[in-house]
């Protein structure tokens, strides 16, 4: 299987679970500590109020392509390759989208920990 | 942080990880899909390595869910980077893939930089919401 191939899957896999990640962690926020809301009203409550949250199903929908692509990716590629580089990628992808819209602090810190990462998946290739 | 946050970032890296190499065993018995005829990779669904691979993704999901609740994004995922390095142990012994020394540096650094991440907070006061006149040293961890 050619390379661009494989990579262009790696780059659906990135843009999709990085979409879920950020719909994922504002939901989350909304729906607050979950450890906290099971023991106030116990885990059914917990179900009930993750799965009414729309942003969850969204991240879900985002997960689902991301699953597949990632599916397909490994079966043209090592999972030793595809499952580090996409992931790594995605946490980069991720860090920039949590700062753009989930107002995160992503300071000098976590930057430099990126531009680390992004060498490190170069040496993946 | 408490150890029982620590233990949820553990399940998350150990789960990811293993889920993603079951995947590429049951993905090895399906053999490459066919960029045109991609639907079939659905039929994989049907494979007891791939099954095994999503019950650990659930698993996961589950851990991932529930650090999302007390912890930044930009937190969570690179304090849970050591899975880039178990997936890379499980792939070279567990499905006996070749392992390039360049592709060992790379998951090193990877490990390096985002276990530098872990020594920051883990939930930040969000930008929007900061005093313009605070000083950096305000800017505490909350969880």
């Amino acid at each position: 299987m050619k390379s661009l191939e494989l990579w262009s899957a790696i780059a659906l896999i990135v843009l999709a679970s990085s979409g879920g990640d950020v719909l994922l962690s504002a939901a989350m926020k909304r729906i607050g500590d979950l450890s906290d809301l099971r023991l106030r009203n116990g885990l059914s409550a917990v179900i009930a109020r993750v799965f009414s949250e729309k942003l969850f199903l969204l991240a879900i929908c985002c997960f689902c392509i991301a699953f597949f692509s990632l599916l397909t990716a490994l079966s043209w590629g090592d999972a030793s390759l595809v499952a580090p580089a996409s992931a790594s990628m995605t946490f980069v992808v991720s860090a920039g989208m949590a700062k753009v819209f989930l107002k995160e602090d992503v300071d000098r810190r976590r930057w430099a920990a990126a531009l680390l990462v992004c060498v490190g998946v170069a040496l993946l290739k | 942080m408490n150890y029982k946050k620590y233990l949820v970032l553990f399940a998350v890296t150990c789960f990811g990880s293993t889920g993603d190499a079951l995947l590429k065993r049951g993905m090895n018995d399906f053999g490459p899909v066919d960029l045109h005829h991609v639907w079939q990779v659905v039929a994989a669904l049907g494979n007891p390595w791939v099954l095994a691979g999503i019950l650990c993704l659930i698993a996961f999901f589950t851990a991932y869910l529930n650090a999302l609740s007390w912890a930044d994004l930009s937190y969570v995922l690179p304090a849970t980077a050591l899975g880039y390095v178990m997936v890379t142990l499980l792939g070279r012994y567990f499905l006996h893939e070749n392992v390039s020394p360049m592709r060992w540096l790379g998951v090193l650094l990877i490990s390096c930089g985002v276990g530098w991440v872990t020594r920051g907070p883990a939930l930040t006061v969000p930008q929007s919401r900061k005093s313009p006149i605070a000083r950096p040293e305000e800017q505490h961890e909350i969880a």
